[in-house]
C-alpha cells in the first residue's frame, strides 16, 4: 500500500507491505539505520522516533499507521552542519558510551524538553525511563538532559 | 603533559549522536542472505532427525546447514575443546545450536525455521550444580562433571581457626546475571572470490572469532579476516560467544558463496548466549581479639552450564580473589566449575570474582560486628598496603592504593556521621550504610599469560593526520579515545588529528582478547612502542630545524620546543612536512608483552597478576519496614586506577559499573524451569535498572601510578560492578538488622527476614 507522510521535514511517499513495521520501513527500505533495534518488543526504547512530536517505539508501530503523520528520526535532527543542542549536549557531557541506545535517548530528550523546557530531576528520570542504557548508569545522561535544556535556553 | 589526564570528547561521539555509526545490523551487501538458528527444544537428549522438507517450500529458501556441513573440526575453541559449533547427536542445553536455515530475507528465514521439524529423544537434565559433582546417573563432562578444580593453600588453617576469637561460617548464593548489552549479537560473513572469509560483527575478541571460523572451515588464519563493527555493549558477553555466531554465518556463506547475515533476536540472545555463573559459596573466616583476619576457608562452586567455555579461567579469577584485598596468612580455598544441562556461562565484568567477593565482604562485616568494632576500622586493620604479601603469597612491591581508596570513600560518605542517620529517615523507613572493599587483578595474569601480548601500528601522514590500529576493541568503554590521547601525547599532535581504524585481524598480529580490563595498559604500551619510530623522526628533524640537540626537544600541544631556550619553537606540523619531504620514516609497529607471573597451580600459590586495582564502596539505603523494599539513596565508589588518562571516561566506567552491580544486588536473575528452559528472556521480565531506579553515584578517582602502565594507568573497568552487592547487603543489615546472603536482595527476602519467615 502507498503511504504519504512527513519524514524528517520532507514529504515522503512510499509503497509498503501491510505488515511492515515502522522500524523496518526506516532501516531496510529508507536506509535510515540510526534507528536501532534492541528488543523488537517495545521494552528497550532503542528504536524511539518522534511521531507528531511524541516518542514511540518504532518496532511496535506499523508503517501504514504513519500515513498522513510526521516522523522525526535521529537523522533529521541535524540542521546542515550544525548539531541539534541535544546532540551537542550528549557529546559534551560524555553521555555516550557504546552509543547503541543514544539515538533513542536523544529523541526522548528532545520530546521531553519540547514539552517541559525546565525539567526537575525527577521529571528527567521519568521522562527517559522508557529507554534502557546498560553502559552509563544514566548519570551522564541526566547531565546531558540538563545541559541540553541550558543550550536550548541560550539559543532562544 | 597535554593530552593525558584530560576529559577530551569521545572519539566516536559525533558519529553516535547523529546515528551514523556502523553496527553490524546496518550492513547490507549485494546478494546477501539471512540465517536463522535451529536450536534444541530440550535441555538434554538425543537428536534423531532434523527435517527441513516443509521449510524448503518457503519462497527464497536456500537450505539447511548442520554439523555435516562443517569442513574442519566441529568445535568452538576456547580453553578446552569440548563445545561443538553445531550439536551432532547429543544436545546438552535448551537453545543449543543444531544448525541454521538460510533464505533471501530475514522473514523467509524465520518462517523456514518455524517449519523445521526436530525429532528427539528427551533425557533427564542435570540442572542443580550442587548435584553435578560426581553425579552417577548423568554425566555431561568427563567422569565427574567437574570442568576444573582449583585451590589456594597458605599457612595452617586448623591451627589458625583454633586461635581465633570470632569465627563466622555461612553459605552464600548468587544468581545468573545477563549482560543485557542493548545491541544483540550479530555477524555478517562475506566469502571473497580468492577463498578468504571476511567476518564483520559485534565482538570483543576478533582473534577468537578468527580461530573458530578457521577451525570449522578448515582455513588458515591468513584466509580469515575478522573486522569488528561498532559494538553496542559487551561486558564480557561478547568475549567467547561471538565465535558461535560467526561460525553460524560463515558455514552457509562458504557453501552458498554469498554473504550471510545473522542478527540475534533478544529472546534468542538471552536464551543461548553466556551469562555470569550462578555461585554457591561456603565461607568460613575468623579473626583474633585484636581484629586481625587470621583464617579464611572457602568452598566455591560455579555453575558452568553444558560446556566448559571460559569456566576454567573464570574460576581461576574467583579463586585468587576469594579472600578480598586483605592480609591473611592462613588460607584454604577450593573451587569447582561444574557441568549442568544449562546454557554455558562465561565472562561477565568481574569474571568469577563478584560472587565470591559478595560472600567475602559480607563476612568481613559479620566478623567486625561480632568483634564489636567498626567495619571500616576492621578493614583498615587488615587491608593490603605496599610491600604486603597477599593471602596467596604475592609480594606487592608498588602502588597499592587500597587504603587510600577506603579512606576517601569513608570521608566522602561521611561514614562517621552515619550514627545519626535515622534522624533524616523518611516515614516508615530506616537508613543503612554498607561498606565493601574489593580488588581486581588487572590483565590476564598467570591464568592467561600465553595470550598476554598486544600489537599496534601507527601511521603519520604527510598532512599531520595520524591513523593507528590495535588488536583490542572498543565496545563503549572508551579505549579508542584513551589510546588516541596516548598517541597524541607521544607525537606532540592535537588529539583531534588522531584516528583509530576499526579493529581488524589483518592489520595487527594476534593481540589476545579485549577482556580483563587490559586494553588501556596493553594496547597503550604497544602504541607507545609503535610511536617510537615516527617520534624519533619528528624529534630528529625538529632538532635540526631548531638548531638544538635532539634530547633538548619537547613535543607538546602541536609545537616542538627547545628545552633550553623556550623561544625556540616550531609547529610539529611543519616538522612533519619536512620529514615527509625528506622521506624519513613516519610509521611504526609496536609490540608489548606483559611482565611475567609465577603462579603454581598445583600448590595454589604465587604471583597471580602483574598489578591490581583497588576499590571501596559505601551504599546508603532506606529500607521500608512494611514492604521490605530497598531504596538506594547514594553509592560512593572509589577506585585506584593508577592514572586517569581521561577522567570523564573513568567516571563513566564507575557510574555504569556501579549500576550494573546494583542490578545484580537487587533485581537481576534468570529463572529456569524444571526442564531447564529459561523463563525470563526479555526486558519485561529480566529487570535491569532504568533511569527511574538509579541513585546518585559518586565516583572517586584514586591515582597510585602503575610503573609498567602507560603514564601510570592500570585497567579497572570491571571493578566498579564488583563491590556493590556486598555494600548493599551490609547496608540492609545496618538498616534493619537482617542479613541477606542470597542475591538478589528482593523485597520478599527482606520482608520475610524481618518477620523471620522461612522460605
Amino acid at each position: 500500500m502507498k503511504i504519504k507522510f512527513i519524514l524528517n521535514g520532507k514529504k515522503t511517499v512510499v509503497d509498503v507491505p501491510g505488515g511492515m513495521r515502522l522500524i523496518d520501513l526506516l532501516r531496510e527500505k529508507l536506509n535510515l539505520t540510526g534507528t536501532r533495534e534492541g528488543c523488537g518488543k517495545g521494552e528497550c526504547g532503542a528504536c524511539t522516533v518522534l511521531l507528531d512530536g511524541k516518542p514511540v517505539n518504532s518496532c511496535l508501530i506499523l508503517a501504514a499507521q504513519v500515513d498522513g503523520r510526521d516522523i522525526l528520526t535521529i537523522e533529521g535532527l541535524q540542521k546542515g552542519d550544525s548539531l541539534d543542542p541535544v546532540q551537542r549536549a550528549y557529546i559534551d557531557t560524555a553521555a555516550v558510551q557504546c552509543g547503541f541506545c543514544t539515538s533513542g535517548f536523544i529523541l526522548a530528550t528532545k520530546s521531553l524538553l519540547n514539552e517541559n523546557p525546565d525539567p526537575l530531576d525527577e521529571e528527567i528520570k521519568r521522562g527517559i525511563a522508557g529507554n534502557l542504557c546498560r553502559c552509563t548508569g544514566y548519570a551522564k545522561i541526566f547531565d546531558a538532559v540538563k545541559t541540553a535544556a541550558e543550550y536550548i535556553k541560550e539559543e532562544n | 603533559m597535554s593530552a593525558i589526564g584530560k576529559s577530551v570528547a569521545r572519539a566516536e561521539g559525533e558519529e553516535r549522536v547523529t546515528g551514523k555509526g556502523t553496527f553490524v545490523a546496518d550492513i547490507k551487501l549485494p546478494s546477501m542472505l539471512y540465517a536463522s538458528v535451529i536450536r534444541s527444544p530440550i535441555a538434554h537428549g538425543d537428536i534423531i532427525e532434523v527435517d527441513d522438507s516443509r521449510a524448503s517450500k518457503i519462497k527464497g529458501y536456500k537450505g539447511i546447514f548442520t554439523y555435516r556441513d562443517i569442513l574442519g573440526e566441529n568445535v568452538i575453541p576456547v580453553v578446552f575443546r569440548d563445545q561443538p559449533c553445531f550439536a551432532e547427536k547429543r544436545v546438552n542445553y535448551y537453545g543449543e545450536p543444531i544448525g541454521v536455515v538460510v533464505a533471501d530475507s530475514k522473514s523467509a528465514a524465520d518462517m523456514a525455521l518455524s517449519r523445521v521439524n526436530i525429532d528427539y529423544r528427551e533425557l533427564e537434565p542435570l540442572l542443580d550444580p550442587l548435584k553435578a559433582r560426581g553425579n552417577e546417573r548423568i554425566k555431561i563432562y568427563g567422569e565427574d562433571n567437574i570442568f576444573k578444580h582449583l585451590k589456594v593453600r597458605n599457612g595452617d588453617i586448623e591451627k589458625a581457626f583454633a586461635e581465633c576469637e570470632v569465627v563466622i561460617e555461612d553459605i552464600y548464593t548468587t544468581p545468573y546475571q545477563e549482560h543485557a548489552y542493548i545491541e544483540t549479537q550479530g555477524m555478517v560473513a562475506n566469502p571473497l572470490p580468492d577463498g578468504t572469509m571476511e567476518i564483520y560483527g559485534s565482538m570483543q575478541c576478533p582473534f577468537y572469532v578468527r580461530e573458530a571460523v578457521a577451525a570449522v572451515l578448515d582455513l588458515p588464519f591468513s584466509k580469515v579476516r575478522v573486522v569488528q563493527t561498532s559494538t553496542g555493549g559487551a561486558f564480557g558477553g561478547k568475549e567467547d560467544v561471538p565465535s558461535l555466531v560467526a561460525c553460524q554465518a560463515a558455514i552457509p556463506a562458504y557453501h552458498l558463496k554469498r554473504p550471510v547475515k545473522l542478527i540475534y533476536s533478544r529472546d534468542e540472545d538471552i536464551i543461548s548466549m553466556s551469562k555470569r555463573h550462578p555461585g554457591w559459596i561456603r565461607y568460613k573466616s575468623g579473626a583474633d581479639s585484636n581484629g586481625v583476619l587470621k583464617a579464611v576457608e572457602v568452598e566455591y562452586i560455579i555453575d558452568g552450564g553444558a560446556y566448559s567455555t571460559l569456566s576454567p579461567v573464570v574460576l581461576w579469577r574467583g579463586t585468587v580473589h576469594a579472600v578480598g584485598p586483605y592480609r591473611c596468612e592462613n588460607v584454604k580455598v577450593d573451587t569447582y566449575a561444574v557441568a549442568t544441562n544449562k546454557v554455558p556461562c562465561g565472562a561477565f565484568r568481574g569474571f568469577g570474582s563478584p560472587q565470591v567477593l559478595f560472600a567475602a565482604e559480607s563476612q568481613m562485616d559479620r566478623l567486625a560486628e561480632k568483634l564489636n568494632i567498626d567495619p571500616a576500622e576492621f578493614r583498615l586493620k587488615n587491608i593490603l598496603r605496599t610491600n604486603d604479601t597477599t593471602p596467596f603469597g604475592q609480594k606487592l612491591s608498588w602502588s597499592v592504593g587500597a587504603e587510600e581508596a577506603l579512606m576517601r570513600v569513608l570521608e566522602k560518605s561521611d561514614w562517621k556521621k552515619r550514627k545519626d542517620k535515622n534522624e533524616y529517615a523518611p516515614d516508615g523507613k530506616k537508613i543503612g550504610y554498607g561498606l565493601s572493599s574489593v580488588f581486581y587483578g588487572v590483565g590476564l595474569g598467570a591464568g592467561g599469560k600465553h595470550l598476554a601480548r598486544t600489537g599496534a601500528r601507527v601511521m603519520v601522514e604527510g598532512d599531520g593526520s595520524v591513523s593507528f590500529s590495535v588488536g583490542t576493541t572498543e565496545m563503549g568503554q572508551g579505549m579508542r579515545t584513551v589510546l588516541a590521547q596516548i598517541v597524541a601525547e607521544e607525537l606532540g599532535l592535537p588529539y583531534e588529528n588522531i584516528r583509530m581504524i576499526p579493529t581488524d585481524t589483518s592489520r595487527v598480529p594476534d593481540s589476545g582478547p579485549t577482556v580483563a580490563s587490559r586494553a588501556t595498559t596493553m594496547s597503550g604500551r604497544a602504541l607507545i612502542d609503535a610511536c617510537g619510530k615516527p617520534r624519533n623522526s619528528i624529534l630528529t628533524e625538529a632538532a635540526r630545524m631548531l638548531g638544538v640537540e635532539k634530547h633538548q626537544v619537547i613535543l607538546k600541544d602541536g609545537m616542538a620546543f627547545s628545552r633550553v631556550d623556550k623561544d625556540k619553537q616550531i609547529s610539529v606540523m611543519e616538522v612533519i612536512n619536512s620529514c615527509f619531504a625528506k622521506r624519513m620514516p613516519l610509521s611504526g609497529e609496536g609490540w608489548y608483552v606483559s611482565p611475567e607471573t609465577s603462579w603454581d597451580e598445583r600448590r595454589g600459590f604465587g604471583d597471580a597478576y602483574v598489578t591490581y586495582a583497588w576499590s571501596s564502596n559505601v551504599a546508603v539505603i532506606a529500607v521500608d519496614m512494611d514492604t521490605g523494599e530497598i531504596e538506594v539513596l547514594k553509592i560512593y565508589s572509589s577506585h585506584d586506577v593508577g592514572k586517569a588518562i581521561n577522567p570523564s571516561l573513568v567516571e563513566g566506567q564507575i557510574e555504569g559499573g556501579v549500576i550494573q552491580g546494583l542490578g545484580y544486588a537487587l533485581t537481576e536473575n534468570i529463572i529456569t524451569d524444571k526442564k531447564g528452559r529459561l523463563m525470563n528472556t526479555e526486558f519485561a521480565t529480566y529487570i535491569i535498572p532504568t533511569a527511574a531506579d538509579v541513585p546518585s553515584v559518586k565516583p572517586i578517582i584514586v591515582e597510585h601510578p602503575y610503573p609498567e602502565g602507560p603514564y601510570g594507568a592500570r585497567g579497572f573497568g570491571e571493578q566498579p560492578l564488583m563491590g556493590v552487592a556486598p555494600a548493599v547487603a551490609n547496608a540492609v543489615r545496618d538498616a534493619v538488622g537482617v542479613r541477606i546472603s542470597n542475591l538478589p536482595i528482593t523485597p520478599e527476602k527482606v520482608w520475610k527476614a524481618l518477620r523471620k519467615y522461612e522460605d
